[in-house]
């Protein structure tokens, strides 16, 4: 067994250790505790992947920014109705029955498929690719993300705004 | 670790994700399970990228957590929004369109 290996399986322990946290616990906040985890989790494998750009986004963005606003959309809707964090689930083996047909025939095809073994050399560094991407071929979708961003950020801060 | 190694904790996780949303009550726990899955589809594309030497992988997983970052945003302003109006954060209570 490579470190590769091992780095691998301790980081898809943690990552579906934490997955299942976040949809089986019965507390909310805890529920976003173990999201954070899962999400740190993911940019551990971007960096197997040799993703370091994208390990870094994925914290800031997702570990920091994300988690951070659930918290506080928790903290406005529950305050209000008391200390009732505790939030339940239903259906849950019809739940479990669906996922567990959609991972089986996700498994299956990907049994099946034609996949390569081995990391193909990106040529240069990630980043620097990803960089150059978005500045030539990506640059309209680019551009177009900015307006997006803005517009959300826009409707967000208008429907949740003060009562009047 | 080969390609499919990557793409099967991929599926499970989109699994995990898939429960989560079918069976949350709260509709801050269904955007949890929306996240996961989300996330799933970035493991994915950046393990696609990075087997097959192509960086446009990569930028898509740039957009695809920008994207997300809005989703959440305006997901929680709705959120919000329900609960000044209802009393309510769950997604059982909002049965306006029931006839």
């Amino acid at each position: 067994m490579t470190l590769e290996v091992v780095g691998f399986w301790v980081l898809a322990v943690l990552l579906v250790g934490s997955a299942l946290a976040v949809v089986l616990t019965k507390n909310l906040f805890h529920s976003v505790l173990w999201l954070a985890l899962a999400l740190t989790g993911t940019a551990g494998i971007f960096l197997m992947l040799e993703a370091e750009f994208l390990a870094g986004v994925q914290i800031l963005l997702y570990a920091g920014g994300v988690v951070t606003v659930v918290v506080f959309a928790i903290v406005v809707t529950e305050r209000l109705v008391g200390t009732r964090l505790a939030h339940t689930s239903r259906r849950v083996l019809a739940g479990g029955a669906v996922a567990a047909v959609f991972l089986g025939v996700m498994l299956d095809i990907l049994a099946r498929a034609p996949l390569a073994p081995v990391m193909v050399p990106m040529g240069a560094d990630p980043t620097k690719l990803i960089g150059m991407a978005l500045m030539t071929r990506f640059l309209l979708p680019f551009e177009l993300l900015a307006v997006l961003l803005l517009v959300s950020l826009l409707a967000a801060s208008y429907l949740a705004r003060p009562e009047e | 670790m080969g390609l499919s190694a990557y793409l099967a904790l991929a599926a499970v996780i989109f699994s995990i994700g898939l429960f989560g949303v079918m069976t949350r009550r709260n509709a801050v726990g269904i955007l949890l399970g929306i996240e996961l899955m989300l996330n799933a589809v970035n493991i994915n594309l950046v393990a696609f990228s990075r087997f097959h030497g192509d960086v446009t992988g990569m930028v898509l997983t740039v957009f695809a957590i920008c994207i997300t970052v809005a989703e959440v945003a305006l997901g929680l302003a709705i959120v919000i929004l329900l609960f000044r109006t209802r009393r309510t954060a769950m997604a059982d209570h909002v049965d306006w369109l029931k006839g």
